[in-house]
This record gives structure tokens, C-alpha cells and sequence, in this order.
């Protein structure tokens, strides 16, 4: 079981050209992230795969099925995403939002089973979130709301997980609690990231992006040094390996004092 | 329990929409009147053949306004929409209009040809102006802001009452002009038993099928990307729903003209009952519509009687208020309307 891009590209209408020939592989059960600067095609990438943008060049493969020729629902039941912003522009209640995850599975016309109904708590309990079934989704706080996202992710039961800068606009405490909630479900999980620190705690490998294009792949080990950083970052930074935790660390220098 | 508490309501409602008007007749023989057991006389011949149709074609209209009003909202997921303002209830118009003004041309003004011509070229000029304002309204991101829409909704609505007035005006029909008039101003006087059945069937069969499409109508709530990570196919939907809101409305105005706000006020009323989701939402938002119809429909003949005032001038003078508080509230609850 694996996810690759092939060659991938995309080039909007107006002739930018965001993303340009990327390959590169997730392998089963693997957490993979996606680094690099502002405008470096992470987000394109991203939405290449889970289906919100139609690669311009290149494909995008899935146990070697191409995403992009499958239709929406197909492609959703094996592919989910966490949103980067999961506003309902309505009030639903957790419990409608989480549901919505069953749609891939359902005819439009039919309503929720009881399976369903177990499925979607049984989500809300993995994510730690059964306290906030019967609360409105916009009333919840941005922690409450990405782990509520998560778990309809989850109901979609999906063989890979996307998710663009999930730990956006949380505090520290649920950026790691999210990190950590990810990592520990079993699913393959490709994701965006710009803390860097986290990023190499948190992901088994690496893959760096310029520009739209892939600069280097690896573990954080052999991705994270200070020369890359230098070249693709422009900062000046030190890694040092952290005693505690085992992971490569960056500690950013300030150019001049 | 809210469906029965409505369910009472709209029959209390269509009660006293028949026994009461420049006529008053006692509910106990309105009853015995309804259910057969009274000897023909003129109370008979008001309640069945002048207020029935009336209350009946009032309840559908009422009923279909807020359906079609819910649907749009969750299509451009902004809960100011409405048919009326969005100017799809003026596209409406100007088809139904131009129907008749060349069926008056052309000698189509057949009983069977304007059935069906006048709801059919309503139901084109609702599309059109429904699709126009969509293209227009939508921002950048698929988004759709509220002063974007209510100005894309006003400018098509105001070139396309415009066209309905050329339209009225060039054309030999001075005769028609005053029954046109109180059409366009949305109105239920003219309701006859011979035209209900069009108005009704359509009912039904568009609210049974948006009921059934529940689910993909909540996943439009999340938006585009988010419905279409979702599994839904967004183009192919948004089309037939434009379809099915656009037929909705092109048969409702074609029988009673352009009635605003109802579209905006009841669905508004109802998620606060029942929540957003369609499923349970739609059957609420159907019969509070219908109640609420009725009801300024029997104010409208009653507060100025004789007077038969057009029950659309009712409906914007509580709906305009209502739009504009909603408007405010949506200001101080997501910032300035961009």
C-alpha cells in the first residue's frame, strides 16, 4: 500500500506555475510531512492529492490506481483530509459534522444507520472528543474543532490522511496533542507543516519543497541540516540532536545582533 | 412534536383563513361546509370556490418561497439569501411576463397553453437570473460574501424589473395592466381550483426530492472543497439544484406573482428550531412557510377590507425590517460584510 505523485505539476489558468514536477512516495502506515517555505507548493501538493485541484501534468497514484481519474466519492472513501479552514457556514451540532464523514459510504438518499451512529462516537471517543457531540461545531474552540475534523476524517475510514498545517492558529499544547493524535491511528498520513521542530519529531520522513519543486527527501536526520536551511530557508540555524527526545532540533540565529 | 405543533397551526391557520374575510362565517359551518354536510348556499360557495382555492394556493406558495429560499441559502452558504433577493423571483417575472405578452400576440391565450407556457418561461427567466447572479456574486475562493451577493442580487434584480416594466409598458395591453400590476406585486387573489394543480404537484414532487437530496444539501454547508473531499460531485449537484429552485420558483411566481422575504424569514425561524440539517429541517421549513402565508395572506384582506391588498407589500413590510436586522447581526457577528 502506497501513495506516490508522479511528475506531478500544476499550472493555474493565469500561467503560474505552483508545483512542477514532484515524485514522491508515502509508504503504508508511514507519516510523511511536507516542508518548506511560504509559497513552495505545499498546499497545491496537498490539494493535488486529496482532490480539490486537477494536476495540470502528472498523476497521482494510490496502490497504483490514479486518484485523479477516480470521481470525488471514490477517491474520498481512500482519501481524507482535515481542512485548513473547517468553518460550517450553518450551525451543526459535532455529531452532524463527524456524520458528514459517512457521505462517501452512502447512497444521497439514505440517512444514518445505527452502524454509522456507533462508527461516529466511536471516532469522537478516539479523538477525545465525546464530551462535545451534542455541542455546536462553530462554538467550539480551534482545538475542539481540528480534533472534531480529525474524527470525521476518520468515519470516511480512509487509507491515507491529509492534513494542511493542522496545528494553524493552536495553541502549543493541542498543536502536540494533534501531532501525537495523528501519529498514533494507523493511517498513512501525509501532511503540511512549517514548525520544523515539529515536523521532525513528529513525521518518519521528509520531503522539502522550493518554488513547486521537490529540493531533497529523507528522514528528518539526513533532511534537517543547517546547509539546507541556509539554501532553501535563507536563515542561519544550528541542529543539534536533542538528548530527549532523540530528534534532530533547530535553533534559528538571528543574522546579526 | 414540531411537525404536529405546525401541522395544528396550519390547519388553525386555513380555518380562519375561511371563515374569516369581508364575510364573516362561523368556523362550526365552515366545518360542516368542508366536510359536506351543508346545503348549497353562498357561504358555501365562498368558502369552497373563492377562500379553499385561495388558502390552498396561499399554503404552497408560502411553502415553496421557503424551501426555495433554505436551498439557495445553503447553496451560496450566506443565510441573507432569499428568491426575491437574490432576483430570481424578478427573472421569474419577466419570463412569465413576456408569456403573456406574446401569448396576447400571438394568440396563444389559450386556457392549456397558458398553463404551461407562463410556468415554463418563468421557470427559464428564474435559471437565467439564477445563474447570473451566481457567477457574479461568487468571490475568489468560491466564497460568496454578503455585500457581494446582495449586490449582484439588486443589480440583476433591478435590470430584470426594469425589463418587466418595458416589457408592460410597449405592449398593447393596457386592458391587462392593472391585473398585472397587483400580479407582479405578488399577490393571491386570482387563485381558481383549475390552477392549483400545477403549483401543487410541483411542490411536492421538487420538496420530496430536496428532502431526499438532505445529505449532499448539508455537505454544501462545509463548501466547495470541503463537500467535494466529501465525495460530492459539486458542479453536477449545484446544477440540479439551480434546476430544481429555479422550477420551484418559475411555477410559484408564475401564480402569484413575486413574493419577497418569505424566503429569508421562515428558514431563518426554523434552524432555530430544528438545526440546520435539511433532513430535519426541510419538512419544518415547508409547513412554517405555509402557516406563515396564510396568515398574512388573511391580514392582507382583512386589515384594509375591502381593500385586497397584495400579501407581497405585507411580507416585504415585515420581511425589509427582518433583512435589515439580520444584516446588522451578521456584521457584529463576522465583521464587516466584505
Amino acid at each position: 500500500m502506497k501513495l506516490c505523485t508522479e511528475d506531478l505539476g500544476y499550472t493555474t489558468p493565469g500561467g503560474a506555475r505552483l508545483l512542477d514536477g514532484v515524485s514522491l512516495t508515502v509508504a503504508d502506515g508511514e507519516t510523511v510531512g511536507i516542508v518548506g517555505p511560504n509559497g513552495s507548493g505545499k498546499t497545491t501538493l496537498l490539494r493535488c492529492v486529496y482532490g480539490a485541484l486537477t494536476p495540470t501534468a502528472g498523476r497521482v497514484l494510490l496502490d497504483g490506481d490514479d486518484l485523479t481519474a477516480l470521481g470525488a466519492k471514490a477517491r474520498s472513501r481512500r482519501v481524507a483530509t482535515v481542512p485548513q479552514d473547517g468553518q460550517a457556514g450553518f450551525d451543526l451540532t459535532v455529531r452532524q459534522v463527524v456524520a458528514m464523514g459517512r457521505s462517501p459510504h452512502k447512497r444521497f438518499w439514505e440517512g444514518d444507520t445505527a452502524h454509522d451512529e456507533e462508527l461516529v462516537a466511536a471516532a469522537l471517543t478516539r479523538v477525545g472528543a465525546e464530551g462535545l457531540t451534542d455541542r455546536s461545531f462553530t462554538a467550539l474552540s480551534g482545538g475542539e474543532r481540528q480534533r472534531a475534523l480529525v474524527a470525521r476524517a476518520l468515519v470516511q475510514q480512509p487509507t491515507v490522511l491529509v492534513l494542511d498545517e493542522p496545528t494553524n492558529h493552536l495553541d502549543i499544547r493541542y498543536q502536540l496533542e494533534i501531532l501525537s493524535l495523528v501519529g498514533g491511528l494507523g493511517t498513512t498520513n501525509l501532511l503540511a507543516l512549517h514548525d520544523l521542530n515539529l515536523a521532525a519529531y513528529y513525521c518518519d520522513r521528509l520531503h522539502v519543497l522550493r518554488n513547486g519543486e521537490l529540493i531533497t527527501s529523507g528522514t528528518p536526520k539526513e533532511v534537517l541540516t543547517s546547509d539546507l536551511l541556509a539554501e532553501v530557508y535563507g536563515v542561519t540555524a544550528e541542529v543539534a540532536v536533542h538528548p530527549a527526545t532523540g530528534s534532530p532540533t533547530v535553533t534559528y540565529l538571528p543574522a546579526s545582533r | 412534536m414540531i411537525l404536529t405543533a405546525l401541522t395544528a397551526a396550519l390547519a388553525a391557520a386555513t380555518l380562519a383563513g375561511l371563515a374569516l374575510g369581508s364575510v364573516r362565517i362561523p368556523p362550526g359551518q365552515v366545518l360542516e361546509i368542508l366536510t359536506g354536510r351543508a346545503e348549497p348556499s353562498p357561504f358555501r360557495t365562498i368558502v369552497l370556490d373563492v377562500r379553499l382555492p385561495r388558502v390552498l394556493q396561499g399554503a404552497a406558495v408560502g411553502a415553496g418561497l421557503a424551501v426555495i429560499g433554505t436551498v439557495l441559502q445553503a447553496l451560496v452558504r450566506n443565510p441573507l439569501a432569499d428568491p426575491f433577493l437574490l432576483g430570481v423571483s424578478s427573472g421569474a417575472s419577466v419570463g412569465a411576463v413576456s408569456a403573456i405578452v406574446l401569448g396576447g400576440i400571438f394568440g396563444l391565450g389559450t386556457a392549456l397553453s397558458t398553463t404551461v407556457t407562463i410556468p415554463a418561461a418563468s421557470f427559464v427567466g428564474a435559471l437565467i437570473s439564477l445563474v447570473l447572479v451566481y457567477a457574479l456574486a461568487r468571490g475568489g475562493g468560491g466564497g460568496f460574501a454578503t455585500g457581494r451577493l446582495i449586490l449582484a442580487g439588486v443589480a440583476v434584480s433591478y435590470i430584470l424589473t426594469a425589463l418587466t416594466s418595458l416589457i408592460l409598458v410597449t405592449a398593447d395591453s393596457a386592458d391587462h395592466l392593472k391585473e398585472v400590476l397587483y400580479w407582479t406585486l405578488g399577490g393571491l387573489g386570482s387563485a381558481r381550483w383549475d390552477m392549483l394543480a400545477l403549483p401543487c404537484a410541483v411542490l411536492a414532487v421538487g420538496t420530496a426530492l430536496l428532502v431526499a437530496l438532505a445529505r449532499p444539501l448539508d455537505l454544501l454547508l462545509v463548501g466547495e472543497e470541503g463537500a467535494t473531499v466529501l465525495g460530492l460531485d459539486t458542479a453536477r449537484f449545484r446544477a440540479a439544484v439551480f434546476v430544481l429552485a429555479s422550477l420551484l420558483t418559475g411555477v410559484l411566481v408564475a401564480y402569484s406573482g413575486a413574493i419577497g422575504f418569505v424566503g429569508l424569514m421562515v428558514p431563518h425561524a426554523a434552524r432555530m428550531l430544528v438545526g440546520a440539517a435539511h433532513r430535519a429541517l426541510l419538512p419544518v421549513v415547508a409547513l412554517m412557510g405555509a402557516v406563515f402565508l396564510v396568515a398574512a395572506d388573511l391580514a392582507a384582506r382583512t386589515v384594509a377590507a375591502p381593500q385586497d391588498i397584495p400579501v407581497g407589500v405585507l411580507t416585504a413590510l415585515t420581511g425589509g425590517p427582518f433583512f435589515l436586522w439580520l444584516l446588522h447581526r451578521s456584521r457584529t457577528h463576522e465583521g464587516a460584510p466584505a
